[in-house]
């Protein structure tokens, strides 16, 4: 795409306009004071340390010291501004100085008047996806960097997609080393465009473009007018102090207990983070998967007694009656539960060299809790088309569709509902390793529950269902062969059939 | 009762402290959430207490995360024989002020040999005295967590530190091979022998540290807050020249100067800077119009470009 020519020299393109989507969230009356949590992604040699060292020099937050090491460090390896090499600030491992490359996140703190900022600079290597993931996790905001003579690569469809699955709602495009093109115009335009396709495809809302060079600070943290006097947008810097932070989530109270505090007789309490929603004495709550509810009375922290506390609260919570509660219960909301059941669907991220492989019995975390799972991956995503194709495993650092079945009751929200509730980690019990990062996108239905183990079904049903199921005509003539198993104190029940039968 | 908004905090009668901003109240979230995870899913847990203001902030979480239980782990002191003596005087006295359980630890071979950082250089020094002594420490206590005060803000090789940050049996740490480390969801899955190191502090900065003591009233050693002392330089470093063990080299005077300090470690290879901070605003205010890092004062990460991650390699916190 190329500027549409007008008679007007002062037409200015304002990134607004570039990418015109609705803002998805209104504007905020107060400045969000919480520190913002962002990620640079992009492909190799995009620059991305380059940007984060630049952000760093221009914000004041690299010190004499560490400048002076920086310069010695740099071997006189100056580019033509006199400058030291901004990416050896970053890349603080050997093996990354010795291979000029970004092994692993590292994450790094500035601040302006007005915010502070916790940055995870992630390796654009295909082979350290994990990294990159891991940084996306915990993201506001994503600034995705593309070589303005290159132009958006797979791997820029990758950080994209996994930023986006990963709940990230605000992007900066940030188109680099656009000194190199003459400061073309045409062709940030056309970038941008290129990215709109993408972004459209993603179901990504806010985007804002900026032509930037990180090597000169152009449009980082001072404006590149001198340079550009067709952009008009805002820098960088002005659009990381006003993005927010992540929203707060739509579904009610939950409490992943991680502890249970008994210092006395006289007291118990359960610990942990509010995870969404708020709590005051009085609620009723149920604590899951058990079903029991109960009155809060008191919510306890070292030095306040609080008539209140709200998701991100690490606190201390006090019932009117003795339950029966451990690491791992969720204690919820009564009028606004999660979802429990032994099926789920899910998307993840296969972070490991050994893939994913179906059927194999992982570890799941979430929250506070682990349990057992097997896992059926359904369909991985082809990244240059962006279609899911069916697969039978995912391979290291594959996107896919999978299936979750438990032994015994979990608990979830899904993922767009609840960040904290709705993801997991998978752990290979072989190695304890981490190899997967996974966010659930439904609960099965009681038959849709349905998947296949070798040439067997399970089905997974509320007991009461299960009953009425084996007396229908369907399991008149196989009722002595369907294995039944009974799971989660009676409350579910699978039926185990073979499936060519 | 005036408040009756939901979210307002009613604040206990003996605490006028005013709420802390959104910034800090997140970040001590974020350290509770990483003290109790750790103490519930690990059996033999350890907080590493080395007496400086992070391990004053460290401890205050751990204070609050348990609350209104007690610390359910013991505090180790890996004590290389060469600390500020006000640091051990300040350590003694929060130990018996807040019921805690203390290990001091000291490298018997060190002791044996008289290791010190004149006579062996600060860096074969550190590796005997502070990264050896502390592999003993967690050998001898079977702990399979410890808690440190690091931060990524601190140093290159701390920046890409996981929170939950995983040691062979020997200790040894694989920067190239960091488990992956999605939203707050830790893994602390371990083989035994196999051990996790666990950073509660790492997403705050020097003056988000600073910011916490004065907002939460920490107590911290007096060595921060600048007062005329004793001095001798030495290789561009101010040292305290308080203990009679630091000898005079030729051509060495002392003299008083009134100076703080930033960061504490072992006295011969801590640097004083001279200030006129003698309060908490003081430190503050200095610190944001700083124009050198913390660790500038601090011999051991100057030894050459990468010597922290050599460090942590081997078993270093």
């Amino acid at each position: 795409m190329t500027a549409p020519a007008t008679a007007n020299a002062v037409e200015h393109v304002a990134a607004g306009e570039v990418l015109a989507f609705p803002a998805q969230e209104p504007a905020r009356a107060t400045r969000d004071s919480r520190p913002l949590r962002l990620i640079t992604c992009g492909s190799v040699d995009d620059g991305k340390s380059t940007l984060i060292g630049r952000l760093l020099w221009d914000t004041k937050a690299v010190k004499e010291d560490q400048a002076a090491t920086l310069q010695r460090d740099s071997n006189g390896k100056q580019n033509d501004l006199g400058l030291p090499d901004f990416a050896l600030l970053l890349d603080g491992l050997q093996a990354e100085r010795e291979q000029g490359i970004t092994i692993d996140v590292a994450y790094r703190y500035f601040s302006t008047d007005k915010r502070s900022f916790i940055v995870a600079d992630t390796p654009g290597h295909e082979q350290y996806t994990r990294n990159m993931a891991t940084g996306a996790s915990t993201a506001d905001l994503a600034v995705l960097l593309v070589d303005a003579r290159v132009g958006l690569l797979e791997q820029t469809r990758r950080h994209a997609t996994i930023a986006t699955l990963m709940g990230i709602k605000q992007f900066v495009l940030a188109v680099n080393k656009i000194d190199l093109t003459d400061y073309d115009r045409a062709r940030f335009e056309e970038i941008n465009h290129e990215f709109r396709e993408l972004a459209l495809s993603l179901g990504v809302r806010q985007v804002t473009a900026i032509p930037v060079s990180a090597l000169k600070g152009e449009n980082v943290v001072y404006d590149g007018r001198a340079s550009m006097p067709w952009y008009d947008g805002p820098t960088l810097i002005e659009v990381l102090e006003l993005a927010t932070t992540r929203s707060a989530q739509t579904v009610g109270f939950r409490l992943p207990v991680q502890r249970v505090s008994r210092p006395g007789e006289s007291f118990r309490g359960y610990q942990g983070t509010v995870a969404g929603g708020s709590v005051k004495p009085g609620d009723s709550v149920v604590i899951l998967p058990s079903g029991m509810v109960a009155n809060v009375t008191k919510i306890v922290t070292f030095d306040l007694v609080r008539n209140a506390a709200v998701a991100g609260d690490a606190i201390t919570l006090v019932l009117d009656r003795q339950v029966d509660v451990s690491r791992g219960d969720m204690i919820v909301a009564i009028d606004s539960q999660p979802l429990t059941g032994l099926s789920f669907d899910a998307q993840l991220v296969a972070l490991q060299p050994e893939g994913i492989q179906p059927g194999k019995r992982y570890w799941l975390k979430s929250g506070s809790r682990r349990q057992r799972v097997q896992i059926q991956p359904v369909s991985q995503l082809d990244l240059q088309t962006g279609k899911w194709n069916h697969a039978e495993q995912l391979p290291m650092n594959a996107i896919g569709k999978v299936h979750l079945a438990f032994d015994e009751q979990a608990v979830f929200d899904t993922y767009e509902q609840n960040r904290t509730t709705g993801a997991f980690i998978l752990i290979d019990p072989d190695t304890n390793n981490t190899v997967a990062g996974g966010m659930i996108t439904a609960k099965r239905s009681a038959l849709g529950g349905i998947h296949t183990e070798d040439a067997r079904v399970i089905l997974s049903l509320p007991a009461d269902l299960a009953d009425q199921l084996m007396a229908t005509e369907l399991f008149a003539g196989r009722r002595e062969e369907a294995e039944v198993r009974r799971v989660s104190a009676g409350k579910a029940v699978e039926i185990i059939d073979d499936i060519d039968g | 009762m005036p408040h009756n908004h939901p979210e307002t905090e009613l604040h206990n009668p003996q605490s006028a402290k005013p709420p802390l901003d959104p910034h800090l109240k997140a970040l001590e979230n974020e350290a509770i959430h990483i003290f109790r995870e750790v103490a519930a899913e690990f059996e033999r847990p350890v907080m590493l207490y080395s007496i400086g203001k992070d391990s004053s902030v460290l401890l205050h979480l751990a204070r609050k995360a348990f609350y209104p239980g007690r610390v359910p782990f013991p505090l180790l002191h890996v004590n290389t024989g060469w600390k500020f003596a006000e640091m051990i005087a300040f350590r003694n006295e929060i130990v018996e002020r807040y019921d805690l359980d203390l290990i001091e630890h000291v490298n018997p071979r060190g002791a044996a040999e008289n290791v010190t950082p004149f006579t062996h250089g600060s860096a074969l020094y550190t590796d005997i005295m502070k990264t050896e002594a502390l592999r003993q420490a967690l050998d001898a206590g079977q702990f399979d967590a410890a808690f440190g005060g690091a931060r990524r803000d601190e140093e290159a090789s701390r920046a890409k530190e996981r929170i939950y940050s995983f040691r062979t049996p020997d200790h040894r740490w694989d920067p190239r091979n960091q488990r992956p480390e999605l939203w707050n969801v830790y893994n602390g899955m371990i083989r035994k022998g196999e051990s996790v190191r666990a950073f509660p502090l790492s997403n705050w900065t020097e003056v988000d540290i600073w910011r916490y003591i004065q907002a939460e009233d920490i107590p911290i050693v007096p060595l921060y807050f600048a007062e005329k002392r004793p001095i001798v330089e030495r290789d561009g470093m101010m040292i305290l020249a308080e203990d009679p063990r630091l000898e005079l080299l030729p051509g060495e005077t002392k003299r008083e100067e009134v100076i703080r300090f930033r960061t504490l470690g072992c006295f011969p290879l801590t640097g004083a800077i001279r200030s006129k901070a003698t309060t908490l605003d003081d430190i503050i205010s200095e610190l944001e119009t700083a124009t050198v890092s913390e660790r500038q004062g601090r011999a051991i990460d100057r030894d050459q470009s990468g010597s922290m991650e050599k460090k942590k390699r081997e078993g270093y916190f």
